[in-house]
């Protein structure tokens, strides 16, 4: 089985963000990066799919699309057994949509003929969760949404699937498709050094966007980001711990009367 | 071309809770374009859902029908609601950002050649659209361009469901051509992960705890602040996701939705899908070491402070209250 999963690097969780001159996106200088952790999950999906399957000729191959920055994400995906990976060399992709960036994506996957793709829910940083769905309709493959499980079957995949409020489905669905998955699924692996140490003699084949040759312009644009208004006001408690948590019991009893 | 469109969702045979807010976003728009707003239902006998929505002060409900639309699938949503759109050429289409919405709404934009502004929390003038960025650190405002129809979905909570008024609408059907050959995917019956015993929703007090605790070794400092408060114990989805708690504990989009009298969070930064589920608390106390946690935007009082010093004095602190 030939598996691709999508993944995308993003600011690291408490990374302090500046918004930049421009006011469209983040100042990116001094910025710490991370693989976003859904798609964390979908690597760990895909990486669990191939030794469970054991058939030989079976492979993961990552895909991002990115500047140079993505080099480290892309290796420490490596580093925890993916066998290859594709970069498109991207600095623009602020720039495009969603459905431009599954354009993208989509350009890449197709010649490589995968049985599975795979990516997170959504992204950390945008959050907009669209674009594994926009690549399995661009490629015109069945998909799934907000995976947690994936079980390879005679005819295709039995999936199952996060509903709200507790809720779940099982789903079957023939191969090739696009599942995005859910965080919590499986539990994580850590990259041995023995993984770091393969990782460096991995094939990481460059594509660049221009070579890919897809319609870039948007649909969507952002006009501006900020700072979001407050939709309370907060009273801060300040001082040691120790005085900060006696105010709090006050408040609460006395002015929130909710002890 | 003109029209705004509502695809209102069914839950439990009548319209959910999210599709009337994403009604009033769409009457929201509807009186900035000053355009008229049309109700869709899908389903294969859809006479009930469509009464309900008829039922609003907005212009049209269109039933779109098919055997095939039982259930809801990607690819019969998409295929109906691409033929809709086509032929009837609406200018927006709002949908409520529901796990269903977000699994088919992106697809059936690429269809059309559009892009879906997801997760929406507010509409501006022009109109331009304010959605959430990097968990709720920024807010993006976004804009559609170019011809075509520009299709979004609401952030649960919002609009007000409310605001939506009684009237009148005329009702028509619409019939989308759908062949089973179509419909790849085969979803079975939803099911419940596990028995519930922790019914979070009907809890007075609810201490949270999320990330910050660092450690499962680490839980029993917020156990005994609950246990000193009389308190439920529940906790972001990362702490369900490492099962340091069960899935049941957990609060937000994918747990439970709870509104007790205080929810005292520890160490959560409060990203969007945690604040869903909790935002509608009457006290919300939050405790962080970033000031600049999303989770005091909606907090009532607040501690920016190291939870391991901050958690153990406000649990003596409590004590001594009690006394």
């Amino acid at each position: 089985m030939k598996i691709i999963v999508a993944i995308k690097q993003v600011p690291e969780r408490d990374a302090q963000v500046r918004i930049d001159a421009a006011g469209k996106w983040i100042d990116e200088s001094g910025l710490q990066w991370a693989l976003n952790e859904s798609d964390a999950y979908a690597l760990e999906e895909a990486l669990q799919l191939k030794e469970k399957s054991g058939a030989a000729g079976s492979e993961v191959v990552v895909l991002t699309a990115g500047p140079e920055r993505v080099g480290p994400t892309i290796r420490e995906a490596l580093a925890k057994g993916a066998d290859r990976a594709i970069h498109i060399d991207c600095d623009d992709l602020g720039m495009r949509d969603a459905l431009g960036v599954a354009r993208l994506l989509a350009a890449a996957i197709k010649p490589e003929n995968p049985d599975l793709i795979l990516t997170g829910l959504q992204s950390e940083d945008l959050g907009l969760g669209q674009t594994g769905v926009i690549v399995a309709e661009l490629l015109g493959l069945p998909h799934a949404t907000l995976i947690l499980q994936v079980e390879k079957t005679d005819t295709g995949l039995n999936v199952k699937r996060e509903l709200e409020e507790g809720w779940f489905q099982s789903i079957e669905l023939p191969t090739p498709a696009v599942l995005t998955i859910q965080s919590g699924g499986n539990k994580l692996r850590y990259a041995t050094l023995m993984g770091i140490k393969k990782a460096k003699t991995k094939d990481v084949r460059r594509l660049t966007a221009a070579e890919l040759a897809v319609d870039a312009t948007p649909v969507v644009v952002v006009e501006r980001i900020a700072l979001p208004q407050k939709q309370k006001t907060t009273q801060m408690l300040p001082g040691t711990a120790k005085e900060a948590a006696a105010a709090l019991v006050e408040k609460l009893k006395f002015e929130a009367r909710v002890l | 071309m003109s029209g705004v469109y509502v695809i209102l969702q069914e839950r439990d045979g009548r319209v959910s809770r999210a599709s009337w807010e994403a009604l009033a976003a769409g009457q929201r728009l509807g009186s900035e374009l000053n355009q008229p707003v049309t109700a869709i239902v899908l389903g294969a006998t859809t006479e009930a859902l469509a009464a309900e929505a008829a039922a609003k002060a907005i212009a049209k409900v269109i039933r779109v029908e098919h055997p095939l639309l039982a259930q809801y699938t990607a690819d019969g949503f998409i295929a109906a609601l691409a033929q809709l759109i086509q032929n009837e050429r609406p200018t927006q289409v709002v949908l409520p950002h529901t796990y269903q919405v977000r699994d088919y709404a992106p697809a059936l934009a690429a269809r059309l050649g559009h892009v879906l502004i997801s997760d929406v929390v507010s509409i501006g003038d022009g109109p331009v659209f304010t959605r959430q960025l990097l968990q709720g650190r920024l807010t993006g405002r976004y804009r559609h361009t170019g011809s075509g129809p520009c299709l979004i979905s609401v952030q649960a909570g919002a609009f007000r469901a409310d605001t939506v008024e009684t009237g009148a609408a005329e009702i028509s059907t619409f019939t989308p051509m759908i062949d089973a050959a179509q419909i790849r995917t085969k979803p079975g019956e939803p099911f419940r992960g596990s028995a519930q015993t922790v019914d979070l929703g009907s809890a007075q007090l609810i201490v949270a705890v999320g990330r910050g605790i660092k450690d499962a070794d680490n839980l029993p400092l917020v156990q005994d602040l609950a246990t000193a408060l009389g308190a439920e114990l529940a906790a972001s989805r990362p702490i369900c996701d490492n099962g340091w708690l069960p899935m049941e504990r957990q609060v937000g989009s994918s747990g439970q939705t709870v509104s007790p009298k205080l929810y005292l969070a520890v160490g959560i930064s409060g990203a969007i899908q945690h604040l869903v589920g909790m935002k509608g608390s009457q006290c919300i106390v939050a405790i962080n070491k970033d000031p600049d946690a999303p989770i005091f935007e909606v907090a009532d009082y607040g501690i920016a402070g190291d939870l391991f010093e901050v958690v153990p004095a406000l649990t003596e602190a409590v004590k001594a209250a009690k006394q």
